[in-house]
C-alpha cells in the first residue's frame, strides 16, 4: 500500500489520464461476458454499461459507470455522467439478476448524474430514487465497487449493496470537491480544502461505515499495473461473492437495511 | 432594560412608517409586487399568479392536521457533526432560535378530517431543508412507526438537498429514508408525498419521489439538480416554467396539482379512498 496519501493526492491521482475503466478490467476479471444494452423504455445509455458474464465458474450481473479514456470516448459516455435512462437500464439488469438468482457486481466511477433539460424531463430524481429503493429490496446480493470517483446521488443508484469496497484512492463524496466549495463558500477556487476536509477517502468510508472493504492499488495508483489491480479485484470478488451467495436471503436483506439505516450522527 | 426600552421605540417607528409605505411581497415566478398583506392574508399565494409561498413548518400543520391532533414524534434528536465541519454546531444553533425548530423537520402523527395518519413535514428556513443524520432518521422512524400501526404518511417535502456540512452521511440518508418508504410500500401502506417549495436534489432523488400518489402546489420548483448547475454546465438558458410542479406533472412525475385551500380536504378524500376512516376513538 502507498504511504499516506492527502485527499487531494489521492483526487490527482483518480484523475490521471490512464486510470483503468470497466473495459480495461472486464477481460482480466470476467470470462462469457456478454453486453446487454438499453432500458426498454427510451434508449441505451452508454454511460451505464451492463452484461452478464462469470466470475470464476459464477454467472453475475455487472452493472457500472463508464468512463473514456480519450476525447471520442468521454464523448460517447457523456464522461460517465448517466441520464435517467442510464438508471432505468440498470435496474432492468438489475431485475433480471434477481430473476435468474444472480448476484450483482456494480462498478462505481462518476462524477455525478447529468445536469441537463433533458435530463430533468425524463426524471433524473425519479430515477435515482426508484433505484435506491428497489436495490434495498432485491433478492440477490450486490456487491459495489467504487473504482476511481463517486459522486452525490448519481453514484448512490448503483451503490446501495450488501457490500461496498473502495479503490485505495477511490473517493466518495455527496457532491464533488469544487462544487462543495462553490456552494459552501461561494468561491470554487477552494477546491483543494474543500477536498481536505470534506472526508472523502476510502479511509474515511470504512471509518463511518459507507464501505467495508479498500482494494489496495499498485504503487503510484491503479494506472501502473492494471493486471495487479484486476487480480486484487477478483481476488476480493472471488471471497465476498461466494460468502454473500451463501447467506439466507432474508437475512442479507436485513443486514443490507441495516447497514444504510444505522449511519448518521445524532443525539437523543 | 434600556435596550429592551430601546426595542420597544424603534418598533414603533418602524410600525410607524408602514402606514405610509405597506411592506411589499415580489413574486418570484411572476416577479410581479403585491402588498405583503395580502399575500399574507391568502396563505402566502402570490395574488397575481397563483404561485404557492413557502410555509413554516408549524403553520402547514396547522393549516393541514385537525386541532389538537397532532403528536409530534422524535422530537429530541440533534444533529451530531460527522465530518467535524467548521462552525456547522452554531449554524445549527442559529437555524433553531430563528426557527423555534430543532431540525428541518417535524414527524408525528395526526388525524386529517378524521383519518389517522403519519404527517411530516419540512422547513426550508432551517438551512433550506437539507437532509442530514437527523432528516433522514425522523423520516426513517417515521416510515417505520406507520409501518408498524398500519398508517398512511403525508409528507409535505421542501428541501434545497442534501446537507452538505455533513459530507457523505447526508448522502447515506438518502438509502436511509428511501429504504423505510419500500418497507412500509411493500407492506401495502400508502404514501403521499406533497411537493412544496422547493423541492430538490437529495430529497427529490430519494422519498419525495417515492410515493403512490405524488402532489404538488401550485408552481412550486420541483427539480433534481439546480438551474444554475444546469445552466453552467449546458451554457444555455432554461426554457420557461423549467422545473415547476406543472412541468413535472406534464412530464408525468406528479399526479395532481393542489390548491392550498383544497390541499386538506383532497388529502382526507384519499386517505378514506384507501381504506384509512376515521380514528376508533
Amino acid at each position: 500500500m502507498d504511504e499516506k496519501k492527502t485527499a487531494w493526492e489521492r483526487l490527482q491521482l483518480i484523475h490521471v489520464k490512464d486510470r483503468p475503466t470497466i473495459r480495461e478490467y472486464i477481460p482480466l476479471i470476467f470470462t462469457d461476458y456478454y453486453e446487454m444494452h438499453g432500458d426498454r423504455l427510451f434508449g441505451d445509455d452508454k454511460a451505464i454499461f451492463g452484461g452478464i458474464a462469470r466470475l470464476n465458474n459464477i454467472p453475475v450481473t455487472i452493472i457500472s459507470m463508464v468512463k473514456g479514456r480519450n476525447i471520442n470516448e468521454n464523448k460517447e459516455c457523456n464522461f460517465a455522467m448517466p441520464h435517467p435512462e442510464g438508471y432505468r437500464k440498470a435496474l432492468r439488469l438489475a431485475r433480471q439478476a434477481e430473476k435468474f438468482h444472480r448476484p450483482i457486481i456494480c462498478f462505481i466511477d462518476t462524477p455525478g448524474a447529468f445536469c441537463g433539460i433533458a435530463a430533468e424531463e425524463r426524471g433524473m430524481g425519479e430515477a435515482i430514487a426508484k433505484n435506491i429503493a428497489e436495490f434495498m429490496t432485491l433478492r440477490t446480493p450486490i456487491i459495489s465497487i467504487v473504482l476511481g470517483e463517486a459522486g452525490s446521488g448519481g453514484a448512490l443508484a448503483l451503490g446501495v449493496c450488501d457490500e461496498l469496497a473502495m479503490l485505495e484512492n477511490a473517493q466518495y463524496s455527496v457532491l464533488s470537491p469544487r462544487g462543495f466549495a462553490s456552494i459552501l463558500w461561494k468561491d470554487a477556487s477552494r477546491e483543494q480544502e474543500a477536498c481536505e476536509i470534506m472526508r472523502i477517502t476510502a479511509e474515511d468510508m470504512v471509518e463511518m461505515g459507507v464501505a467495508e472493504a479498500i482494494i489496495e492499488e499498485p504503487l503510484g495508483g491503479a494506472h501502473n499495473d492494471i493486471d495487479k489491480i484486476s487480480e486484487n479485484i477478483k481476488e476480493y470478488l472471488s471471497k465476498k461473492i461466494p460468502e454473500k451467495c451463501q447467506k439466507d436471503i432474508d437475512v442479507l436483506l436485513k443486514e443490507r437495511y441495516t447497514k444504510f439505516r444505522k449511519i448518521g450522527e445524532f443525539t437523543e | 432594560m434600556l435596550e429592551d426600552f430601546f426595542k420597544v421605540v424603534k418598533k414603533r417607528f418602524n410600525d410607524g412608517d408602514d402606514e405610509y409605505k405597506p411592506p411589499m411581497f415580489k413574486c418570484p415566478r411572476c416577479q410581479e409586487l403585491s402588498p405583503l398583506i395580502q399575500y399574507e392574508e391568502r396563505r402566502r399565494i402570490c395574488p397575481k399568479c397563483g404561485y404557492h409561498g413557502r410555509l413554516s413548518a408549524q403553520e402547514r400543520i396547522a393549516i393541514t392536521a385537525d386541532k389538537d391532533s397532532f403528536r409530534e414524534l422524535d422530537s429530541k434528536l440533534r444533529s451530531g457533526n460527522p465530518i467535524n465541519f467548521p462552525e456547522y454546531e452554531s449554524k445549527l444553533r442559529q437555524s433553531s432560535e430563528s426557527t423555534g425548530l430543532s431540525e428541518a423537520i417535524i414527524t408525528g402523527t395526526a388525524t386529517i378530517k378524521g383519518s389517522e395518519c403519519v404527517l411530516g413535514v419540512m422547513d426550508s428556513r432551517f438551512l433550506m431543508g437539507s437532509m442530514g443524520s437527523v432528516v433522514g432518521e425522523k423520516v426513517a422512524r417515521a416510515f417505520e412507526y406507520a409501518t408498524e400501526h398500519n398508517l398512511p404518511v403525508v409528507m409535505f417535502t421542501c428541501s434545497g438537498g442534501a446537507r452538505m456540512q455533513e459530507g457523505i452521511v447526508s448522502l447515506m440518508q438518502m438509502a436511509k429514508t428511501s429504504g423505510a418508504v419500500k418497507l412500509h410500500s411493500d407492506n401495502g401502506g400508502l404514501y403521499i408525498p406533497v411537493l412544496t417549495d422547493p423541492t430538490t436534489g437529495g430529497v427529490t432523488a430519494s422519498f419525495a419521489s417515492l410515493g403512490d400518489i405524488i402532489i404538488a402546489e401550485p408552481k412550486v420548483l420541483v427539480g433534481f439538480a439546480g438551474r444554475r448547475v444546469i445552466e453552467d454546465t449546458i451554457r444555455q438558458r432554461l426554457p420557461e416554467g423549467f422545473q415547476l410542479a406543472e412541468f413535472q406533472q406534464d412530464k408525468g412525475f406528479v399526479d395532481m396539482i393542489v390548491e392550498r385551500r383544497k390541499m386538506r380536504s383532497v388529502l382526507s378524500h384519499l386517505l378514506k379512498l384507501h381504506g384509512y376512516n376515521k380514528k376508533e376513538v
